[in-house]
């Protein structure tokens, strides 16, 4: 109402000025490069024929593909659970007064954010080879063995990349967590102890929801790290999908096709987990901001009206 | 029952070698509004958070209640206490800060639900009624579903002292609660109070509003450099201070 008064043409308001716009070749310049190098590029893609779209078009739903596909995600899901599950206690052990507590997470962090991951999941895998006859014994520490289950049994391909995964995530998950927790004021745990709250109610109902705005955005991204690390596992013969496809143009030379194939199915598991990220990234935001029930399409389209 | 409600003997509070609080001894009665005057640097505020063990004093005795605050005497030896007794104790003592410090997640009806829901285990019908009993009464009727980012500095305050009587506390303390706002918004919040005195509360008040002070305080207490220099009744201390350190700062904030 306010904006229709001000804007209304009065008898003593002036009318708004319209000026012209000062001229910028260079921007004229630069699309203009962007443009033709891209469509160069595009042309050699679609019309060179050693490509051979059609075999790409053949293998993008072969069977050998699609089960790698399912076992990337369920590889990345599992192991980014297991990453973020060790990321919050390590955080929150990092967190605490303990000393020992905070040392063991320290060291954690140390040694797993500063060793390659492909070391730790070759390490996971030949870890059998450290147990004498191959038998794992589990039991008391120091004390009587319970279980004496068989290394070779519960190692298997899948739980040695998922331990390899999974482990050096939560040491770089937990600096995110941890970032995240102290990007909470202290009067926010300062008020709720003053309501009465123990330190684990304020952690999962004060502190905790509202880190989420700050740990979201970097999960998004390592989740997305993950299915593209997750790869790594093809080194332990982990039949992800680009293990599967390298073995299908092992034997038909096919390689640059295969390549395509897989890293389109790599977007499109990106490109899901951008969408999901979005929800959750303004559900956690709600109370930050006054105006933010947005989908994603009205914000994509309002971010381009309002850098113009 | 004793009428006392806080009583503190010598109370010490250092942080390093800076110590803040040098013997502090003064007694809060039911029913009795306390406003601690003083610089900035005084003292006030951190004895007000060791009323409710936010800090810990390093010597002296302080009770709420006729209980100490954070530990158990027992056979002449004193017993710090476990979290979860410190946390018991707590629920009986508001809390409204110069920050006002709402949760920014939830909204105004959510924050005063809250505490009662999760640490009293009240049913939510029964704390979301009485939560909007006490919005209505801080006149914040219209502001339920409202997220604090979406409140005046005022109002939030407000939405804290509603969060802080849902709890049914026997005491309340303030700290500076209308320092962070803007003066046509001191008074929305300062009417609260008044009621809320009115009403029978034991109140701690710490804060730089002289007015409030004579009009609504049973007591007044100013300090400095960490020490009670004289402590009475509003007409005495406001007006016919005995000491010249209060004249001097009642001649600069009036």
């Amino acid at each position: 109402m306010e904006e229709n008064e001000l804007t209304q043409p009065g008898p003593g308001r002036p009318d708004d000025i319209r000026a012209v716009p000062v001229r910028r070749p260079g921007r004229w310049i630069a699309a203009a490069i962007v443009l033709i190098c891209s469509a160069s590029v595009l042309r050699f893609i679609v019309t060179d024929p050693a490509i051979k779209w059609h075999i790409v078009g053949r293998y993008m739903f072969d069977s050998r593909i699609l089960h790698g596909v399912i076992a990337t995600l369920y590889l990345s899901v599992a192991a980014m659970a297991l990453g973020i599950v060790l990321g919050v206690i390590t955080a929150i052990m990092r967190l605490s007064p303990n000393p020992i507590l905070k040392s063991f997470s320290w060291l954690y962090v140390f040694f797993f954010r500063g060793t390659p991951l492909l070391v730790q999941i070759t390490f996971w895998y030949a870890i059998t080879a450290l147990f004498p006859n191959n038998i794992i014994s589990i039991g008391i520490p120091f004390g009587p063995a319970l279980f004496h289950p068989d290394a070779n049994a519960i190692i298997t391909v899948f739980v040695a990349a998922l331990l390899g995964l999974g482990v050096n995530e939560g040491a770089y998950y937990a600096e995110i967590v941890r970032s995240g927790i102290i990007s909470v004021p202290e009067g926010q745990s300062e008020a709720a102890a003053s309501l009465g709250m123990g330190r684990i109610k304020i952690m999962r109902l004060i502190v905790l929801p509202q880190a989420m705005r700050v740990i979201l955005p970097p999960t998004g991204n390592e989740f997305i790290s993950m299915l593209k690390n997750s790869s790594l596992a093809s080194t332990i013969a982990f039949a992800e999908l680009y293990f599967e496809g390298s073995s299908i143009y092992s034997v038909n030379y096919d390689t640059i096709q295969l390549l395509i194939v897989e890293s389109i199915w790599y977007l499109a598991m990106t490109s899901v987990l951008y969408v999901g990220q979005y929800y959750l990234e303004r559900k956690f935001g709600q109370g930050f901001s006054r105006s933010q029930r947005a989908t994603l399409r009205e914000r994509w389209f309002s971010m381009g009206a309002r850098t113009r | 029952m004793s009428d006392v409600m806080v009583s503190a003997e010598g109370v010490h509070k250092r942080f390093g070698q800076n110590e803040v609080l040098k013997g502090i001894t003064l007694t809060v009665n039911r029913g009795e509004v306390m406003c601690l005057l003083g610089p900035s640097g005084s003292g006030k505020s951190t004895f007000l958070r060791c009323i409710n063990h936010l800090e810990q004093i390093n010597a002296g005795r302080l009770s709420v209640d006729g209980e100490l605050v954070g530990y158990r005497e027992a056979n002449g030896k004193l017993y710090e206490l476990h979290e979860r007794d410190v946390a018991r104790k707590r629920q009986q003592i508001g809390m409204v800060f110069q920050q006002f410090n709402l949760f920014p997640h939830m909204t105004a009806i959510e924050n005063v639900m809250l505490a009662p829901v999760q640490v009293l285990g009240r049913r939510r019908d029964e704390s979301r009624q009485r939560a909007c009993q006490l919005l209505d009464r801080v006149g914040l009727a219209d502001k339920y579903d409202a997220y604090p980012v979406a409140l005046s500095g005022g109002q939030q305050q407000r939405v804290a002292i509603a969060r802080a009587l849902a709890m049914d506390p026997k005491l309340m303390l303030f700290d500076e609660p209308t320092s962070a706002l803007d003066p046509e918004l001191v008074g929305d919040v300062l009417d609260v109070m008044r009621d809320l005195a009115r009403s029978g509360m034991t109140m701690v008040v710490v804060t730089h509003e002289i007015g409030f002070a004579r009009e609504v305080a049973d007591t007044v207490v100013f300090m400095d450099g960490g020490v009670v220099v004289e402590a009475g009744p509003p007409a005495e201390v406001l007006g016919a201070p005995k000491h010249e350190r209060t004249r001097s700062f009642l001649s600069k904030v009036l």
